[in-house]
């Protein structure tokens, strides 16, 4: 019976050997994802313990703030947010019970203060408990106000940047939560059917309209195969890929050049000049200002969709068959965010460079100590000579063009409208554009869903209004 | 040096090992030193040396390491039972000590364990009436029969059924291991056992069905059925006897799992625990949650989440984030806290222990002895593998408890009465040998 006793205890191994292995999948090849894990509450539970770090706005002012409940081993923070909803979706939530989103996500490292393993050690060998650092957002609550004032319960989102930097000077998306109301509303606020917990700025995919057309006349000059002064006939209608193309009120135009096709948002004009650039090039261009790829923006990846041609849900691209002419004003089957037209408007402005979006400028750690974040270069969309004539030709669309709505007294404005018509006598309205056009300090997009108006009169005036306060505020700092 | 000196010796680190955790867990709770943790480990070591020279006298040959190996899983159970609730820590004690009462007039009362085999049927009898009784006195907890009510406390008669079959199952198979082997025949190119002696393993694999539908309770039915298994491979070398076995009660599981919504649920939920995370699969996946925050070394005695930050309404129900942490889960609490590293730990000293009970029954003489040794050994050893496997999801989960760790004092005390008898075989076997050695020498 001997050797049969030997070869059971060498079976009771194996199965001892699977319960060593099963363990440390779980404690340690595995534990990552099941820390990720949406049913797992451990990693916020034990965070509501931690001290979670203020979010504040460009001005210093608290957008978030933890407050101590109960004492001793009891003793849990829970989130306030002393504004409200005017910074409701780019700064998201955190709440046990309903997780994190937005920058309360993204930033969730540094608002809870986790370090590398090493330094936590040492933390605690010397008694510090975990305190999380401060994180300072560039939102700039004067602007914030202005969107929102501007929109004026429209549903629709305005996303201003700063060009030089990649700071998101306003980000809006209406209508807006207040993530006060988030632990006892949440069922309500997720099926209301006006999306509210939907953040327009990032998520929404809008057809561009009129303003894509900045992107076809990047391509057009940048490429070499025009000039500003390139003519082409702005008769209307014209068959494009077969299918009969008008002009805005079937106005008749006749052989034009660029300025003049821009400032008056000519459709057959630019659909030619599309399908004369062809779609490998147009591509090349879209994706040079961050189509076709995820923002790179400080916030959750799946808040954020990419821009881009769309068959249902996959993205197209230049072998696909597409209609180029159209996406060359902003038609065809055309997505984009506004986060993605404000990277456009500002790329112009910034000389061609595109720099990369952020929504975080600084971090302040609990002693006091501030580091500040570099801006980062995305791309060199086009050269400084193109943006330079784009600039100009953007600045005669304010000036005499569509877009004398978003004029501000004593600066030089250049931008561009947009309105796409979703149904007869249904738009999404659109403005992009930055100021001053000769020192830009700030470059916007403003879209409104569904509305009768046309993107120069609906979207000017909101441009101009966040413009102001960004302006007055840079000039008071 | 003797045996019994490193037995004594041996019992030392673990007291130690006492000492410094229950210092540990009242650093965290109180932050503060306080020398109740050396007066906790005084206590422990002191019942441990009374016990010690029980064994010295009357099981002077016994395997030296089985005693100090258990008390030191008993000494972890303590420490993290401590850490989960004083009260909790307190009545485990004094369960101990009964535990070490039972297992000291085991030891003195029944002076030749050979005087079970004569009484095997009506061990066998107890044994199943023990089995069925929850049925009938108990209730059922988590839909399963575990325990008989007596006055103040409950009595989960399982553990002390698991002594009585084996004891039956070690006699029955040592009488007829040989009708078994030679009566043997190649049917279809399966070796099937005779006819007429079929019917008694036939019993036993309906009495594993019985457990598993009428008390329900899926994890003592795999350990008794286990158990039964490695003894019939043990007696008879016959593995096709194991395979068919294995298909017989893999078969009537598969069928129950089909028929019987108790036992169909477990199957689903151990397939995908966190498809309903938050429903029926919610006791799994926190486990694994707790063991993933473990990581390596573990977040430290005191140190993990075990109940919801802010809540005051007691332990352990209503503030648990992870159910039953000290009884079906506490493994999961001690990678949390300890890592993989206080897992590893606990399973290795499981295996340490089965080594030392089958080296036991390779010593023993006797075939009753033998078989004795390695049911008693496998029972226990599988009752680990049962409950570990269930919340490391190897296996379906299942509500037996982790032996000497875990709380619950019917398992305490039936595992020392198994240790007892586990012991005295030790003892006849090694004193044979001894006396061999020192004839041999002189």
């Amino acid at each position: 019976m001997n050797r049969q006793i030997i070869k059971l205890f060498g079976f009771l191994l194996i199965l001892y050997a699977l319960l060593f292995g099963f363990t440390s999948y779980w404690s340690i090849f595995d534990a990552d994802s099941l820390k990720a894990n949406q049913a797992n509450r451990r990693p916020l539970l034990e965070e509501q313990q931690i001290k979670r770090g203020s979010i504040l706005a460009a001005d210093g002012s608290v957008i978030a703030k933890s407050i101590p409940q109960g004492s001793g081993n009891n003793k849990v923070y829970v989130r306030r947010y002393p504004q409200g909803g005017l910074f409701g979706n780019p700064i998201g939530y955190s709440f046990v019970t309903q997780g994190r989103v937005g920058f309360e996500l993204s930033h969730n490292d540094e608002l809870v203060g986790n370090k590398t393993e090493f330094l936590s050690v040492l933390d605690q060998l010397q008694g510090h408990s975990q305190v999380g650092d401060n994180v300072q957002s560039a939102l700039d609550p004067a602007a914030q106000e202005a969107a929102v004032n501007g929109l004026a319960g429209r549903r629709g989102s305005v996303v201003a940047l700063d060009p030089s930097t990649g700071e998101v000077r306003a980000m809006v998306s209406i209508p807006e939560y207040d993530p006060n109301q988030i632990p006892k509303h949440f069922a309500q606020l997720n099926r209301d059917q006006s999306a509210p917990l939907f953040n327009r700025a990032t998520q929404a995919g809008y057809p561009p309209g009129s303003t894509m057309k900045v992107v076809t006349a990047t391509a057009a000059l940048d490429s070499g195969e025009f000039t500003p002064d390139s003519t082409l006939s702005g008769r209307s209608p014209i068959e494009i890929e077969g299918v009969p193309l008008s002009n805005s009120g079937g106005e008749q135009f006749g052989t034009i050049d660029m300025t003049t096709a821009l400032t008056n948002s000519v459709n057959t004009w630019w659909a030619q000049a599309g399908e004369k650039l062809g779609k490998d090039t147009m591509f090349k261009y879209m994706d040079r200002y961050g189509f076709d790829a995820k923002p790179r923006l400080d916030y959750p990846s799946f808040q954020l969709a990419t821009s881009g041609v769309y068959d249902g849900n996959r993205l197209l691209g230049p072998s696909d068959t597409i209609d180029i002419g159209r996406v060359a004003i902003g038609q065809e089957r055309l997505r984009v965010t506004p986060l993605q037209m404000a990277e456009v408007a500002a790329t112009v402005a910034n000389k061609g460079e595109l720099m990369e979006p952020r929504l975080w400028s600084k971090v302040i750690d609990p002693d006091g100590r501030e580091t500040n974040l570099d801006p980062a270069r995305q791309s060199r969309v086009m050269s400084e000579d193109t943006a330079d004539e784009l600039n100009t030709m953007m600045q005669s669309v304010v000036r005499e063009g569509t877009g004398t709505a978003a004029a501000v007294s004593g600066i030089d404005v250049a931008g561009k409208t947009g309105t796409a018509e979703i149904s007869t006598g249904v738009n999404d309205a659109w403005f992009i554009g930055f100021a001053p056009a000769s020192d830009p300090q700030i470059a916007i997009a403003c879209v409104v869903e569904h509305t009768s108006g046309f993107g120069g009169p609906t979207c000017g005036p909101i441009f101009k209004a966040v413009a102001e306060a960004i302006l007055n505020g840079n000039d008071d700092g | 040096m003797s045996a019994r000196s490193r037995e004594l010796f041996a019992l030392i680190p673990v007291a130690l090992l006492v000492t410094a955790g229950f210092t540990a867990v009242l650093i965290t709770n109180s932050a503060q030193l306080s020398n109740l943790s050396v007066l906790y480990g005084g206590y422990f070591l002191a019942l441990c040396v009374a016990v010690h020279l029980v064994i010295r006298i009357r099981l002077p040959d016994a395997d030296p390491y089985l005693f100090p190996l258990v008390a030191l899983l008993a000494a972890f159970g303590m420490v993290m039972l401590f850490r989960l609730d004083e009260g909790l820590a307190r009545d485990q004690a004094n369960w101990f000590v009964l535990g070490l009462i039972l297992f000291s007039a085991t030891i003195i009362f029944l002076r030749d364990y050979d005087a079970l085999e004569r009484y095997r049927y009506l061990i066998a009898l107890v044994g199943i009436v023990l089995l069925i009784m929850p049925r009938f006195l108990g209730h059922a907890t988590n839909d399963a029969f575990l325990a008989v009510d007596l006055g103040p406390i409950t009595f989960q008669p399982t553990e002390l059924a698991k002594i009585c079959i084996v004891i039956f199952l070690a006699s029955y198979l040592n009488e007829h291991r040989e009708v078994l082997v030679v009566g043997a025949r190649n049917v279809f190119g399966l070796v099937l056992p005779p006819l007429k002696h079929l019917g008694p393993l036939l019993v036993v694999w309906g009495a594993a069905m019985i457990l598993l539908v009428f008390i329900r309770d899926l994890g003592s039915s795999v350990m008794f059925f286990g158990a039964f298994l490695a003894l019939l491979y043990v007696a008879t070398g016959r593995l096709s006897f194991v395979i068919i076995g294995l298909l017989l009660f893999v078969g009537g599981a598969w069928f129950f799992a089909h028929t019987a919504a108790h036992i169909q649920d477990r199957f689903d939920i151990w397939l995908d625990p966190f498809k309903d995370a938050g429903g029926s699969g919610y006791q799994l996946s926190q486990s694994i949650f707790a063991q993933a925050d473990g990581g390596l070394f573990g977040r430290g005695l005191g140190e993990s989440l075990v109940q919801l930050p802010g809540c005051n309404h007691g332990f352990p129900d209503r503030c648990a984030i992870l159910p039953a942490p000290h009884t079906d889960f506490i493994y999961a609490v001690i990678v949390d806290e300890l890592g993989l590293f206080g897992g590893a730990a606990v399973v290795l000293i499981y295996a340490l222990i089965a080594e030392r009970g089958f080296k036991t029954a390779i010593l023993a003489e006797d075939g009753f002895s033998k078989l004795l040794a390695t049911g008693l050994t496998a029972i226990f050893a599988l009752q680990a593998f049962v409950i570990i496997g269930g919340v490391t999801r190897v296996i379906p989960l299942t509500g037996v408890t982790l032996p000497f760790i875990s709380y619950g004092g019917s398992s305490i005390v039936a595992n020392f009465i198994l240790l007892a008898l586990l012991l005295m075989v030790s003892d006849k076997a090694r004193r044979r040998v001894r006396l061999q050695n020192e004839r041999g020498i002189g």
